[in-house]
């Protein structure tokens, strides 16, 4: 089915308390800072679990969220970008879950191609595989990761068409591809919406089928880090 | 007396050969590209998913879509190419990265290597750190000789957690350079006038010498 196109209120509104919402982005860039916003603003769901790579920085982004105390449970490889986060997990006010960035990609990425785990030699034999279990494959000590899936992803792409397929530019692609194909509901922030056939096939990044809904940019990460410049 | 990190990225930047596939961690290794011979092309591969990092922009021509993983601006290099963070870290996790530069909180004399966490600390990341570590084909440890407290960072057993075991070929400090020969440590070369005393005195683990 084509993705719907709507706007950012009206499609985080499809989001319930206590959901799973993977958050694209490496830092702010490529975040998908409309559909944030309208989660931090105009949207009261609670108790969430976030995959994303970090929990945004103090104050911006996912930090907006985590202040307002409706994330129960976070998924990252790095909180340090966001001392808040960091001091929440410490004191226990935010289950936290820590996993190698590679790791996290590819768990998402399994998630989403239906891939019921795989071993891998990252992080086995250190304290982020207690818990887990390890076994030695072809002599080499490697550590069982799940795949990671979600009931939603919020994800950020320069470029879509009325179908939902997108393209993203730069470094701003970064964990959005995976995400965007591992989640029930796909929610994807889109800077400029073409007409369908605007992209050229080969071209398109994340094809539509994994598209649920499309919502334009207004927010744009250029015009924050103009404002505090 | 010479800037101690920049004796290191100096010293680390001779390391790298032609054509090779590399990735830079944050801190003394970012320095590497002010030393780096012209002649020497290397192409650089940052996690967050492009390989063809080209040096910082001049002001103004700052594209705030475009970062390495240290999440500063970064150019493009001719032909470079991008690509997400899945297909980045099965470059790094399948062997397809040549070398890795980056710096480190402990060394053990059995080539493991801290430096994703200090207990009690008020970090919380791992990022791309372990990855890097067990899939590049070669490891080299940049780093200070001493901690800020004046402990050895090259020592018997590493007490911070791991970020993984036997992993390190090579450690380069603003006195020396160490290489791991078949699993053993070995110092290899003095830097900036420094003497053997003065790395013994500086280095609790325990290696032979092989001076060149």
């Amino acid at each position: 089915m084509p993705a719907q196109t709507t706007t950012a209120v009206a499609a985080i509104a499809e989001i319930p308390d206590g959901a799973t919402i993977m958050v694209g982005g490496f830092g702010l860039v490529g975040a998908p800072l409309t559909l944030i916003d309208a989660l931090v603003e105009q949207s009261t769901a609670t108790n969430l679990t976030i995959i994303s790579n970090n929990v945004g920085e103090a104050g911006r982004g996912l930090g907006l969220l985590l202040r307002q105390g409706r994330i129960k449970k976070a998924i990252a490889s790095f909180f340090t970008s966001n001392p808040e986060a960091v001091e929440a997990a410490m004191s226990g006010a935010l289950v936290y879950e820590l996993i190698p960035q590679g790791t996290l990609a590819e768990a998402i990425r399994a998630g989403g191609a239906g891939i019921a785990g795989f071993y891998t030699p990252v992080g086995a034999g250190t304290e982020l595989a207690e818990g887990r279990e390890q076994r030695e494959i072809d002599g080499v000590l490697c550590v069982l990761q799940p795949p990671i899936t979600a009931d939603v992803a919020l994800v950020y792409a320069t470029w879509g068409d009325g179908l939902g397929n997108l393209r993203y530019r730069r470094t701003a692609q970064n964990f959005n591809p995976a995400m965007a194909s591992a989640a029930a509901l796909t929610i994807a922030e889109v800077a400029e919406i073409g007409p369908v056939g605007s992209l050229e096939p080969e071209s398109i990044h994340t094809p539509h089928l994994y598209v649920n809904r499309l919502v334009p940019s207004t927010i744009r990460l250029a015009d924050l880090q103009g404002a505090d410049a | 007396m010479s800037d101690a990190r920049d004796v290191i990225a100096g010293r680390a930047a001779r390391e790298l050969q032609p054509g090779e596939i590399v990735n830079l961690g944050i801190g003394i290794p970012n320095r590497i590209p002010n030393f780096l011979d012209p002649a020497t092309e290397v192409f650089l591969h940052t996690e967050n998913g492009l390989l063809g990092v080209g040096p910082r922009p001049v002001a103004g021509e700052v594209d705030v879509e475009l970062i390495d993983a240290s999440k500063q601006p970064v150019t493009l290099t001719q032909g470079a190419a991008i690509f997400d963070s899945a297909a980045s870290f099965a470059m790094i996790r399948g062997g397809h990265i040549d070398t890795v530069v980056l710096g480190a909180l402990q060394v053990s004399e059995a080539g493991d290597i801290a430096n994703w966490m200090v207990p009690g600390g008020k970090a919380l990341g791992v990022g791309g750190a372990m990855d890097l570590v067990v899939g590049a084909k070669r490891v080299i440890v940049t780093m200070t000789a001493l901690a800020p407290d004046g402990e050895p960072k090259l020592i018997p057993a590493c007490t911070f957690p791991l970020t993984a075991a036997g992993v390190v070929k090579t450690i380069i400090t603003e006195h020396a350079v160490f290489r791991f020969v078949e699993h053993q440590l070995v110092l290899t070369e003095l830097l900036d006038g420094a003497t053997e005393a003065v790395v013994a005195a500086e280095t609790s683990a325990r290696y032979r010498v092989e001076l060149a």
